[in-house]
């Protein structure tokens, strides 16, 4: 069943775009990673989907409901919780938790029991009777959390959970949305792409207003860079038409030869990882080449989302045009 | 309106955890028993009316202080963002900052009573004219909180908020004097003549119940606050 349906929002503040057309789906239970650069559109869509903000053009359902038609039934589903984490400072964190719950028509019955939930989940027992304004920026963060969480809501909306957050913070942070994700669907925007490879199933990358890319991050990896990609180090004086026997390999897709402080750097683009491996080592003993190095490089989910930004395109069109520049 | 009450009730809780209420409470209660006691002693009469002729000028400086950081402050630190996310209508917002500030403002005038107290007991008093003053002086600050939280709507800034505040109550306070009047002719002198807020304020001072004064009243007060209600949809 489908959580989060955006269909063709687009926003504009004055002259910018902050988004544009921009659709897709969450399905029940999956947490997404809403990835993008600083100013790329991820706050302004989450804000649309909370229903703070109104989309220009588009619209979105959470659980079938409208957010422009039925916000308050949307409302009534969704915890959220904000980029900076602004809390009336003047409360105690009890009291703050108390409003939220007479806000969200929590009966009195059920009230002391929910707070005590959320305490407990989000470790805020330590904090409870102090004042909003004296805590620290985690404890903040997991009150920011503990109001999203109290009504039980069965889709959570996280812009940016672990901005300002120590790096201890940040793993425990992340380590709660990871047990929350069980059983609730998440979409968390973030610029961070280890939030990404630490929490999501599914990432979809914005820049600029549009999605560039939607799916797994390894499903990413394989549609930009077309298989693994094996680093051979061989000395200076290895002979040219190595290269020319690596590309021979059934399995090499591409091989780029570029200079090396210890002698030359092949980059191996290959469908497969050991056999490859095996046949360059081969073809380096028949050619009595002296092998420095030779690793299988896994493409880290940061060379991924940089390489779509830079490239402002989607990776299947990436690939068209690589194969389109190869043909020529 | 069950939303609307839990707002009040929170930011009632906000003005009296700070210092701002008491020293507002403490400052207006001066202000009206300075003014009380001198005309009182001077005049030797078992009246009230010195205290109802300060109030709108009390009023004026103290009702845009209480209102100014009602929707600015939640602007200007995030919480709104939050707080809209909550199943609670803008309009139930408004009603409810609206709300607040109506019943701290009952609540400095009840107790302003101890001196309605003293001076039936002193003398002989028409309690129905002092009593038209206090619901006169309720529609009174009211109009000046539904101007106060407008200029509020309108500004992340608290400080900018407090005055806008006080010209526009300054402005509404100032357009049915006779000094003004004088200077303007034709439709707008009849029309700022009506909209005035002391003038039919003088009236219900002094025991007159007009129907027309308590319509203007409510209409002022509603078509400022359908303004606020505006401003904030507008800046989501």
């Amino acid at each position: 069943m489908i959580g989060i349906e955006v269909i063709g929002i687009s926003k504009n503040f004055k002259d910018i775009k902050a988004v544009c057309d921009v659709s897709f789906s969450i399905d029940t239970g999956e947490i997404v990673g809403f990835l993008g650069p600083n100013g790329a559109g991820k706050t302004t869509t989450m804000r649309i989907l909370t229903t703070y903000l109104k989309p220009d053009k588009g619209t979105a359902k959470i659980k079938g409901f409208d957010i422009i038609d039925d916000s308050k039934e949307v409302r009534k589903r969704i915890g959220y919780v904000p980029e900076n984490a602004a809390l009336y400072e003047e409360m105690s964190v009890i009291e703050y938790l108390e409003f939220v719950c007479s806000l969200r028509g929590i009966s009195n019955n059920q009230r002391k029991e929910r707070i005590k939930n959320v305490i407990d989940r989000c470790g805020l027992e330590e904090a409870i009777q102090k004042f909003v304004g004296e805590l620290s920026k985690g404890y903040r963060q997991r009150l920011c959390l503990a109001q999203a969480l109290i009504h039980n809501p069965e889709i959570l909306i996280f812009d940016e959970p672990t901005h300002g957050l120590d790096p201890k913070q940040i793993i425990e942070i992340r380590g709660l949305i990871k047990e929350i994700g069980r059983e609730k669907t998440i979409i968390l925007s973030t610029h961070i792409m280890q939030e990404v490879t630490a929490c999501c199933s599914r990432v979809i990358i914005i820049n600029r207003g549009e999605i560039l890319a939607t799916g797994r991050p390894d499903e990413l990896s394989a549609q930009i860079y077309g298989g693994r990609v094996i680093n051979v180090i061989l000395t200076k004086e290895t002979p040219t038409e190595i290269q020319f026997e690596f590309e021979k390999i059934a399995s090499v897709k591409n091989v780029i030869k570029k200079e090396h402080i210890d002698g030359w750097l092949y980059e191996i683009v290959s469908e497969k990882d050991i056999e490859t491996r095996r046949a360059i080592f081969e073809i380096v003993r028949s050619k009595n080449a002296t092998l420095l190095e030779l690793t299988a490089k896994k493409r880290e989910f940061e060379d991924i989302f940089l390489e779509i930004i830079n490239g402002q395109s989607d990776p299947s069109e990436r690939k068209n045009s690589t194969e389109d520049r190869e043909n020529t | 309106m069950r939303n609307s009450l839990i707002i009040a009730k929170r930011e009632l809780m906000l003005f009296f955890n700070s210092i701002v209420a008491y020293i507002f409470l403490f400052v207006f209660l001066g202000f009206s028993y300075w003014f009380f006691f001198r005309g009182f002693f001077y005049y030797a009469q078992a009246e009230i009316l010195e205290m109802f002729n300060v109030l709108p000028w009390s009023f004026f400086v103290f009702i845009p202080a209480i209102t100014m950081r009602a929707f600015a402050e939640e602007k200007r630190s995030g919480t709104i963002e939050i707080l809209m996310t909550y199943p609670v209508t803008e309009c139930e917002f408004v009603f409810g900052k609206f709300l607040a500030v109506v019943i701290f403002i009952g609540i400095t005038l009840i107790l302003t009573l101890p001196l309605f107290g003293m001076i039936c007991y002193l003398g002989d008093v028409d309690e129905g004219r002092i009593l038209c003053g206090y619901f006169g002086s309720l529609l009174l600050g009211a109009s000046y909180a539904s101007l106060g939280l407008f200029a509020s709507s309108l500004t992340k800034n608290q400080a900018v908020a407090f005055i806008l505040g006080l010209i526009f109550c300054f402005v509404f306070m100032i357009i049915g004097e006779d000094i003004v009047r004088v200077t303007l002719k034709g439709k707008l002198q009849e029309v700022l003549y009506e909209t005035g807020l002391i003038r039919r304020f003088d009236s219900m001072k002094r025991g007159v119940i007009d129907s027309r004064d308590i319509v203007f009243y409510f209409s002022f007060i509603g078509f400022f606050y359908y303004l606020t209600f505006r401003q904030m949809t507008k800046s989501e």
